[in-house]
């Protein structure tokens, strides 16, 4: 047991080093830097604007009122970018296995997921966090969700879970790599599809979506059933860990990748 | 002009040759549309009444947006052009005789129509054969069709002459991220990809008609589900025409005027 502490610590030092070098090389070219951030800003609002316009013409969509969407697209966007940012790794890693610079990471003694999400952090996703913790901001004003200690805790479940769901995604789309070596466009529905729908309740898509989302992916865990709790349609305080359940999700996910590893053949030069 | 023909052909093929990757993006482009629906679904359901075109309408608008995506999408600039201009790889170019800003214009017409010409077919298929509201209805009349197909043929014009602008401008500024990112946001909204424009209120609306970016997707997306008056289409049509006059000959213009002022870089 104290060893694997040990080994952890470890672990989270020679991560949080990963990181450090990552942001310092990308401070090197600040204005790409800006400029990248900026365009991440301006994809996501043009998403805001859409929902911003919907919302001028129309009162409520099943119920949910314009500030109660907007602090849904906001959680959403949150955890999409932290986990955006902690697992581009994964997003890049057709590359490392074209290019075979993932066995030079098997001959390394440490953990080869640790390597990959090290290999890239991408701060440019701050872009993405800023407008989601203005929008935030602004719902958190304009609803009347009556905010407490247990409030307060559903919306940190909400984005580690979600974060967790994201990441969950991400690892799997890596790990399909191992198989075609090349990323699978049709995993983007999953991710960016994710990110673009869960913008509005999933409650809205109909019954049969809510449990695909419940079941196979849940990002209803994550997004539709702590929010029925946040905005006060229901009491029942099982909705306030059920995000935590969604963290479960990374199981599957890490079970598939290291089903990938272990069937990787090396390609490249 | 034989000779961009030759570019056209060759580009064409090079396009057809990418399946997979077509099979791929049908996939998503389907899956877009058809959460795409079910937000207008819900959205008429709650309130049928502020609903500015009919549900069919908007059903055959996100459909055909789908299917000829890769014809209006501005995310699907040639990496190529702005690499060729980092990396100076344009002195070749620059060296053959032909005007580079018809060889690009051609070139980028090839590339989109190999691409939509690819996916379209699938997806248009599909959507026929959903139930009503929520597939593609026949067009209105035959004259309509007529137009669409018209209308289609000017929007991509104008969205590759759109594009030949900015392509033009990275010449003068090398580093062609922030226009990029800056432009192909704008057009995004502008042009109606995020919500069809009739979605936006009016006096919002009435602006954004005018601008050279409803003169892409816009028209012929709406005046096949029959949700433009006969003199909204005259005036839209109209308009494209006159967009595509001046986008030419400003981006042409430009090409020249940065060809003679051009640095090659790289080595």
């Amino acid at each position: 047991m104290v060893i694997r502490m040990e080994r952890l610590k470890h672990g989270l030092k020679l991560y949080c080093h990963y990181v450090s070098i990552s942001i310092k090389s990308m401070m090197q070219y600040k204005t790409s830097f800006f400029l990248t951030a900026l365009g991440q800003f301006l994809v996501s609002f043009n998403v805001f604007l859409g929902i911003h316009f919907m919302f001028l013409r129309f009162h409520t969509v099943n119920g949910f009122t314009y500030s109660e969407v907007l602090l849904c697209f906001s959680i959403v966007l949150l955890e999409f970018s932290v986990a955006e940012m902690i697992a581009r790794g994964f997003d890049t890693f057709s590359q490392m296995v074209r290019t075979g610079s993932f066995d030079t990471i098997l001959v390394r003694p440490r953990n080869e997921i640790l390597q990959v999400l090290g290999s890239k952090f991408e701060l440019t996703r701050i872009g993405r966090m800023l407008q989601a913790t203005i929008v935030f901001l602004y719902a958190v004003l304009h609803c009347n969700v009556g905010w407490n200690f247990a409030k307060v805790m559903t919306v940190i479940f909400m984005i580690v879970g979600g974060t967790a769901v994201f990441s969950g995604l991400f690892t799997v789309y890596a790990a399909f790599c191992f198989f075609t070596l090349d990323g699978l466009e049709f995993m983007n529905v999953f991710t960016d599809g994710a990110r673009e729908f869960g913008k509005y309740p999933i409650g809205i898509y109909g019954k049969k979506m809510l449990l695909f989302t419940t079941f196979v992916i849940p990002y209803a865990l994550v997004q539709y059933y702590p929010l029925l709790y946040l905005t006060n349609r229901t009491d029942d305080v099982i909705n306030i860990l059920i995000p935590l359940c969604a963290v479960f999700f990374l199981i599957p996910c890490y079970a598939f990748w290291k089903f990938g590893v272990r069937h990787y053949k090396s390609s490249g030069s | 002009m034989r000779k961009y023909l030759a570019f056209f052909r060759l580009r064409f093929t090079m396009g057809l040759q990418y399946r997979t990757a077509a099979i791929a993006g049908m996939t998503t482009q389907f899956a877009w549309g058809f959460m795409q629906i079910m937000i207008y679904k819900a959205f008429y359901e709650t309130q049928p009444d502020a609903f500015p075109m009919t549900f069919s309408a908007t059903t055959s608008y996100i459909w055909l947006q789908q299917a000829f995506l890769a014809l209006f999408d501005a995310w699907m600039m040639e990496t190529e052009i702005f690499d060729s201009i980092l990396n100076g790889n344009i002195a070749y170019e620059l060296c053959r005789p032909i005007r580079i800003y018809n060889m690009w214009f051609s070139r980028s017409l090839a590339n989109r129509i190999s691409r939509a010409a690819l996916r379209c077919l699938p997806i248009l298929l599909i959507a026929v054969f959903l139930p009503y509201p929520y597939g593609i209805s026949a067009p209105v009349s035959v004259i309509h069709f007529m137009l669409f197909s018209m209308t289609l043929v000017l929007g991509l014009l104008v969205t590759v002459a759109f594009c030949m602008l900015i392509y033009g401008l990275t010449f003068l500024t090398i580093s062609p991220q922030g226009l990029r990112i800056m432009f192909t946001s704008m057009v995004e909204l502008f042009a109606g990809a995020v919500i069809p424009l009739p979605f936006f209120p009016e006096k919002v609306q009435k602006i954004m008609e005018i601008l050279p970016f409803a003169a892409m997707q816009n028209v012929a997306l709406r005046i096949y589900s029959g949700s433009m008056s006969a003199t909204e289409m005259e005036k839209a049509v109209l308009l494209q025409v006159i967009w595509l006059i001046i986008l030419t000959s400003g981006g042409s213009l430009l090409c020249r005027y940065a060809e003679k002022k051009i640095t090659v870089q790289g080595g």
